[in-house]
């Protein structure tokens, strides 16, 4: 009863923010509330004994990529009336991109006949038993291995096109390099001068 | 009826955890002001009370009653929300610490992600309260925080991983049983350079000394909170203290054997407890404080040099070692 | 090779531990802290505090409205006027010193020849109201009747050194 209670607040938050990240006007909220979003739905897997899922959601999504996000929004001074000026004109094809992605939920979802919705008990860690991130750990390193390993590699790759993208060699930049710096020496900076002292005439 | 008593039974452990963490986290801001004193040859504060014991009392006091100033055109709504933002986290991740045998409030298998996952939330009320603030050395602290906690947060995950290898478990419980037995038993001298990178991103993490670019007192005011003031001043001033407690207390339960004497087998000193954990716990503190007086602040891009190019390739190189001495079966730690 | 030794120092926060030793063994060592209003830090009898005027046994004020302290004062604090009184000697009838405009330099001090202006070792003292940080003439005669006795004897330790 009272699980059921908490299911549906969170559910209710989520729906709540996840409406609010596409319809709030100023860009730093609406990256808020997608990580309201993300919280929640994190909650819910918790909920659903899914531990692992759920406390990955939140240490990647929540604490690292929507920092990233939050980061590059605060820097941007958006205005926000010429971003509803191309509103009617992008209508037709949001449409089109909504309506692909309801058909396509529609089939996933329908494909099991809505049996999995809603089990709020009984994963299949309560089952037997075992931990629910040893379970998928060993499914992960046995079953999925190798798309596990391509993805990795992708990514990998798009990491280092990334860097290549952005790498510029600029000369006559004022860069520090920090080993050459502490390897100096009292010699290569100091020269003692043995000066001749005046004397009186 | 059953519930509500459950309920009741919850709610008096977060109690009976909290309030003690309040009362340390009253007492750090006493401690550091002493310790540094102390270091800088002179005497901290000894004018309220004994030996000044009555002085965080004092303070708390005053901001209590000091005016909360909303600057114009901040976003009001997050100004305010931004110090609950911050100090929500730091709380919260105190469900899992184990603080002696079986004495946690909630044994969750993957407590070690959870503790992950809530020291990086702590971030939001920095960046948040730097935004809302709507001035430039508030933003310019945010930013650094943000860029500062990202980075060490996966030096710290590289050392969390080289832990939960050696434990075989994410359950922090079953981590610190793991290191059953005397102080050469603990994680600390297999994962020396992991425990040393942890520790290290760990004091970066809670952006003190000589991490503290977000605050940086000399080169951006106060960051990201110049525009707090009273209470919701005081709110952040708490987080960052339970931060680092809590901070503490992973380093004593990851890698100094939780709550088990250094001197197992001797009678008397030999025994296990609570007071163990604190003891190990406040030692760490005192180093926080330690490093505080010592070193002179990075600056911000030998803070990121230091992150991605020392750390992580250290804890990976030692992480390759580990696997190597679990395959060999190692004694006393991985047989 | 010290290329190396440089590495390894770094690299194993050699560096910092030595960094450490020294604050730790600051912890320990002796505080130099004087607990201001219980214990005060010893003074020479040459401080230079706030000022006065000093008499003669008799009862005369020894100012003579030479202005040699007015003349020499680097902040311009001094204002002095003078008139002849009924006995034909010459003295001021104005003596003020802003209090905001003196750096306590002690030329004044040094510049009388009656030992008339001198400084004391108040360095307590504060102002309430707008204008008191100018102190006139009663005001200084006043302080000098008080302290006479210190004024006195500081005057007599410093003298083999004048």
């Amino acid at each position: 009863m009272i699980e059921l209670i908490i299911f549906y607040v969170f559910a209710a938050v989520l729906l709540f923010s996840a409406t609010m990240v596409i319809t709030a006007r100023n860009p730093v909220h609406a990256a808020l509330f997608l990580v309201l979003t993300f919280f929640n739905s994190a909650a819910l897997w918790l909920m659903a004994e899914a531990e692992f899922l759920g406390i990955a959601l939140v240490l990647v999504y929540v604490g690292a990529v929507m920092v990233l996000f939050l980061f590059v929004v605060m820097m941007l001074d958006i205005n926000v009336a010429p971003l509803r000026e191309g509103f009617a004109r992008y209508l037709p094809l949001g449409i089109l991109v909504g309506v692909v992605m309801v058909a396509e939920m529609a089939l996933v979802v329908g494909a099991e006949q809505l049996d999995v919705g809603l089990t709020l008990t009984g994963g299949g860690a309560a089952d037997t038993g075992e931990s629910n991130t040893r379970l998928i750990g060993s499914v992960l390193y046995t079953v999925y291995v190798y798309p596990f390993e391509i993805a990795s590699l992708v990514l990998l790759v798009a990491i280092i096109a990334a860097i290549m993208l952005t790498l510029r060699r600029r000369p006559g930049t004022k860069h520090q390099d920090i080993s050459q710096q502490v390897r100096v020496r009292k010699a290569d900076r100091l020269r003692m001068v043995d000066l001749p002292s005046e004397r009186r005439e | 009826m059953g519930v509500l008593i459950d309920l009741a039974w919850t709610i008096g452990k977060i109690l009976v955890l909290v309030i003690p963490l309040f009362i340390a986290v009253a007492y750090m801001t006493y401690a550091e002001r002493k310790v540094i004193g102390w270091i800088q040859l002179r005497r901290g504060p000894n004018r309220v009370g004994y030996y000044g014991l009555l002085q965080p009392f004092a303070d708390a006091a005053k901001l209590l009653m000091k005016e909360i100033v909303l600057p114009a055109n901040a976003n009001r709504f997050l100004f305010v929300i931004a110090p609950m933002m911050s100090i929500m986290p730091a709380l919260a991740a105190w469900a899992v610490i184990p603080v002696s045998g079986g004495w946690v409030i909630a044994e969750i298998n993957a407590g070690l992600l959870y503790v992950l996952a809530m020291a990086s939330l702590g971030v939001y009320g920095i960046i948040v309260a730097g935004w809302a603030s709507n001035s430039k050395y508030a933003l310019l602290g945010a930013l650094r925080a943000g860029a500062q906690v990202v980075s060490y947060e996966i030096a710290m995950g590289f050392a969390l991983v080289g832990v939960l290898m050696a434990a075989g478990s994410l359950n922090l419980g079953d981590i610190v049983r793991a290191q059953e037995g005397p102080i050469w038993n603990w994680f600390w001298l297999p994962l020396l350079p992991i425990f040393l990178v942890y520790w290290i991103s760990g004091v970066a993490e809670t952006n003190r000394l000589p991490f503290d670019v977000a605050e940086g007192e000399s080169e951006i005011v106060a960051g990201f909170h110049v525009e707090y003031s009273g209470m919701a001043f005081a709110v952040f001033f708490l987080a960052e203290y339970a931060n680092m407690i809590l901070i503490s207390g992973l380093a004593t339960i990851m890698f100094m054997g939780g709550w088990y004497s250094p001197f197992h087998g001797i009678p008397v000193i030999g025994a296990d407890g609570l007071h163990w954990f604190l003891i190990k716990t406040a030692f760490f503190l005192f180093c926080y404080i330690w490093f505080r007086g010592t070193f002179p602040r990075f600056r911000y891009d030998q803070i990121m040099r230091l992150g991605w190019k020392v750390l992580i390739p250290v804890t990976v190189v030692w992480l390759v070692v580990e696997s190597g001495m679990i395959l060999a079966t190692v004694p006393p730690w991985f047989d | 090779m010290q290329a190396v030794r440089d590495f390894l120092n770094s690299f194993l926060l050699i560096e910092l531990l030595k960094g450490l030793r020294l604050t730790g063994r600051h912890l320990f060592s002796h505080k130099y802290t004087i607990e201001y209003p219980d214990e005060r830090a010893p003074q020479s009898p040459r401080f230079r505090g706030l000022h006065a005027l000093r008499r003669y046994p008799n009862g005369e004020e020894r100012c003579i409205a030479c202005k040699l302290c007015e003349a020499v004062c680097p902040a311009l604090a001094i204002t002095i006027e003078s008139e002849q009184r009924e006995d034909g000697t010459r003295r001021t009838t104005r003596y003020d010193i802003d209090l905001f405009k003196c750096i306590y330099c002690g030329f004044c001090e040094e510049s009388c020849p009656v030992d008339s202006i001198v400084e004391t070792r108040i360095y307590e003292y504060h102002m309430e109201e707008r204008g008191e940080n100018i102190i006139h003439k009663d005001q200084l005669l006043a302080l000098g009747d008080q302290y006479e006795q210190q004024l006195a004897a500081d005057r007599a330790a410093d003298a083999p050194y004048r």
